[in-house]
């Protein structure tokens, strides 16, 4: 049906209209402004995603180079959804921005710096950021959309349009799911490991002990050794037969563990070597944050007989949230991407991929197998969890209270 | 409600103040006694520096003595040595690495002091667009853009050259961030008096905005200088001839195929292309803490 395309931009176009609508008339502001702004803001939604592939997934393709299934249409009609939380939510927020700009209940105080008068030289300043920005971030960003879209080979300028196949084909790709639980699983590790002892170190590196500044130095310093380093170093301490690990374990419990060849003991090396080189990183950030709890709130709470245990659980804890809430999302984009360098050198994606994460994999098929199409597609997939934990990051700091910082 | 309202008990208001910005000078209530701290602090110190100081000490040794597990320095830190330097060339690797760093740290920081400088002090049309544009590439990390980086890159025949490793970090909007804080954060009344006095912005940025902002430029200049260093995957991406590689990638020709694992001279490049970073960090450990704020009792 060719008027498939022109009947979902109109439905989503009244369901825009209506929802701003909806919110201009909460805001005692015109309904019919808002219908018409949401209007828009609903057909462009549909058409951001939708115009660069056509609406492949609601007709057959003319050449029947892919297939349309039902997964497909699914996948399309998810795309319409995030193209439209895209356009109208950031209407509405600025809506409600706009209604309050004058209460000065939610007015920003900001210092007035002296405003040097030129309309030229700012862009002159900016000029190398934001080129250096549209060519080698936007720009690879939008090509990487438009290379999962197609069937393209690393070594080859030919393509061809498979519309959604990339994506859609992910669902009966069991392996896929496979690696998207061996990154969680490593992650959920890497986080939970090293933050709960990055915090039980600095609960002991912070206070004023004599030598606290050495002390310091030797715990944050795995800071500035590299994901890769980490993996060669790593290599060493668990190498089953010579390694220091199991001469370890051999000696005390008389046990020798495959760190590297066993499928399941092999992520465990992968997360040993990446707590330890990110513990540094989580440790400062605790102690910055524990050096800021105000101390008269636990001595309210002592005073109402609470013990150290208590204090430190229902008064230390709450207080560092806001710094907890960042090291979780710097520790996950880490287990994401920086763990690639430990993996390479240490495990290799292997043994049977029970260390290859979804970063190793984009990786393994675009650079090894060469399939761009793919691995743009499956990019694409860690892209919009980025974008998830970002916004999840924004709206999270914005809201929580930042205690005596 | 900025902080929830705790009448002092027995404590002057400046006592509480005190106690609230600086480090705490008396033993928080809920800990146990200093000794406690100190034997705790001295385990988790070894345990972190174990790897290291193991891999140092493989560094010196041969195969036999690494799979003797002797806790000593070993005989072969000369053979090791020879290995590493003669035979597989990591100086090499190393120069690549630290022009490279040096490069992108100094052309980033020029750039984020250049972007912060239009931010902060300037007022134009389309401010927030701008700024909005920046602010959008934080949602980028590289990692996931390589592929189709990777094909510009080639594309406009940058591949297998410098040129490759430090155009396309030069711009940093982490660092454009931290300088549009850390100038809104300076007294309005510098850049009047810059402007009374009929400075240039430019010559307002050299001489007044940069002598009072070395903390903030040391903690970017560690936090860019360790992440070029580290990075691996572009490097191992775009970089194929072998004399213009980065030490990270270098690292990979100690480690032969997996079936023969010569461990001293794997150590031994893995030391020695850590001591770069972690010299900068180490040196530049105040800046860094005190450029995000992050230690209150300077």
């Amino acid at each position: 049906m060719a008027s498939t395309p022109l009947l979902i931009t109109l439905a989503t176009t009244l369901i825009g209209a209506g929802l701003i609508a909806y919110v201009f008339r909460n805001l005692g502001y015109n309904v019919l402004l808002g219908g018409v702004l949401g209007g828009v803001a609903g057909a462009l939604g549909t058409l951001f995603f939708m115009l660069p592939v056509n609406f492949c997934m609601f007709a057959p393709d003319p050449e029947a180079r892919y297939t349309i299934e039902l997964a497909d249409q699914i996948f399309g009609l998810i795309m319409i959804v995030l193209g439209l939380l895209m356009t109208l939510w950031p209407l509405r927020w600025w809506a409600i921005w706009w209604s309050r700009r004058n209460d000065p209940q939610y007015a920003t105080q900001q210092v007035q710096q002296g405003l040097f008068k030129s309309r030229f030289l700012p862009f002159v300043f900016l000029a190398p950021t934001l080129i250096i920005l549209a060519l080698f971030l936007y720009y690879p960003s939008l090509d990487t959309f438009r290379l999962s879209t197609l069937l393209a080979r690393l070594d080859s300028q030919r393509t061809a349009f498979v519309c959604v196949d990339n994506f859609t084909r992910l669902v009966n790709d069991t392996g896929y799911f496979g690696v998207v639980g061996t990154t969680l699983m490593i992650s959920l590790a890497i986080v939970a490991i090293g933050l709960v002892l990055s915090l039980l170190i600095a609960t002991m590196a912070y206070q004023p002990l004599k030598g606290a500044r050495i002390y310091r130095t030797l715990l944050i310093w795995p800071y500035a050794i590299s994901p890769a380093v980490a993996g060669i170093i790593f290599l060493l301490l668990f190498n089953p037969t010579g390694g220091i690990m199991n001469y370890f374990l051999n000696g005390l419990f008389g046990i020798k563990i495959g760190w590297l060849n066993d499928p399941a003991a092999a992520p465990w090396a992968v997360i040993v070597a990446s707590v330890w080189k990110s513990m540094g990183f989580n440790v400062l950030f605790y102690i910055a944050g524990l050096q800021n709890v105000p101390k008269d709130l636990q001595e309210a709470a002592a005073i109402d007989g609470a013990n150290a245990i208590q204090r430190f659980r229902h008064v230390v804890i709450p207080l560092l949230s806001p710094i907890t809430f960042f090291l979780v999302i710097t520790n996950i984009t880490y287990a994401f991407f920086d763990t690639f360098g430990t993996i390479d050198y240490l495990t290799g994606g292997g043994p049977v991929g029970s260390t290859t994460t979804l970063m190793y994999q984009v990786y393994e098929l675009g650079i090894v197998n060469k399939d761009l199409g793919k691995a743009a597609a499956q990019s694409i997939i860690l892209f919009a969890m980025v974008i998830g934990l970002t916004i999840v990051q924004f709206r999270t700091q914005g809201r929580r209270v930042n205690y005596g910082a | 409600m900025e902080r929830e309202q705790v009448t002092p008990v027995a404590a002057p208001a400046q006592a509480t103040r005190a106690a609230v910005y600086r480090a705490p000078r008396q033993r928080p209530l809920w800990l146990p006694q200093r000794w406690y701290a100190h034997i705790i602090l001295w385990i988790a110190c070894a345990v972190i520096g174990f790897p290291l100081f193991y891999a140092m000490l493989v560094a010196t040794q041969s195969q036999a003595e690494v799979f003797a597990y002797r806790f000593l320095p070993g005989t072969s830190f000369a053979d090791n040595w020879n290995i590493v330097i003669n035979n597989r060339h990591l100086h090499t690797y190393m120069i690549n690495s630290v022009f490279i760093a040096l490069a992108v740290t100094a052309g980033k920081t020029v750039l984020s002091l250049l972007s912060g400088l239009a931010f902060v002090y300037f007022r134009f049309p389309g401010k927030w667009i701008v700024f909005g544009f920046v602010l959008i590439t934080l949602m980028m990390p590289t990692e996931i853009l390589i592929l189709a980086l990777f094909r510009f890159v080639n594309s406009l025949g940058w591949g297998s050259t410098f040129t490759a490793l430090i155009v396309p970090f030069l711009a940093s909007a982490t660092g454009t961030f931290l300088f549009r804080q850390h100038f809104s954060n300076i007294p309005a009344e510098l850049s009047e008096a810059a402007q009374l006095d009929g400075a240039t912005p430019l010559q307002f940025l050299i001489q007044v905005l940069v002598p009072i902002s070395w903390n903030t430029i040391g903690a970017l200049a560690v936090i860019q200088f360790v992440y070029v260093w580290n990075m691996y995957i572009w490097p191992v991406l775009i970089m194929r001839r072998e004399e213009y590689q980065v030490v990270q990638q270098g690292l990979a020709t100690l480690i032969g195929g997996d079936a023969a694992l010569v461990f001293g001279p794997m150590m031994l490049g893995a030391v020695i292309a850590s001591i770069p970073p972690v010299l900068v960090f180490v040196l530049l450990q105040k800046q860094f803490m005190s450029g995000f704020a992050l230690a209150r009792d300077k």
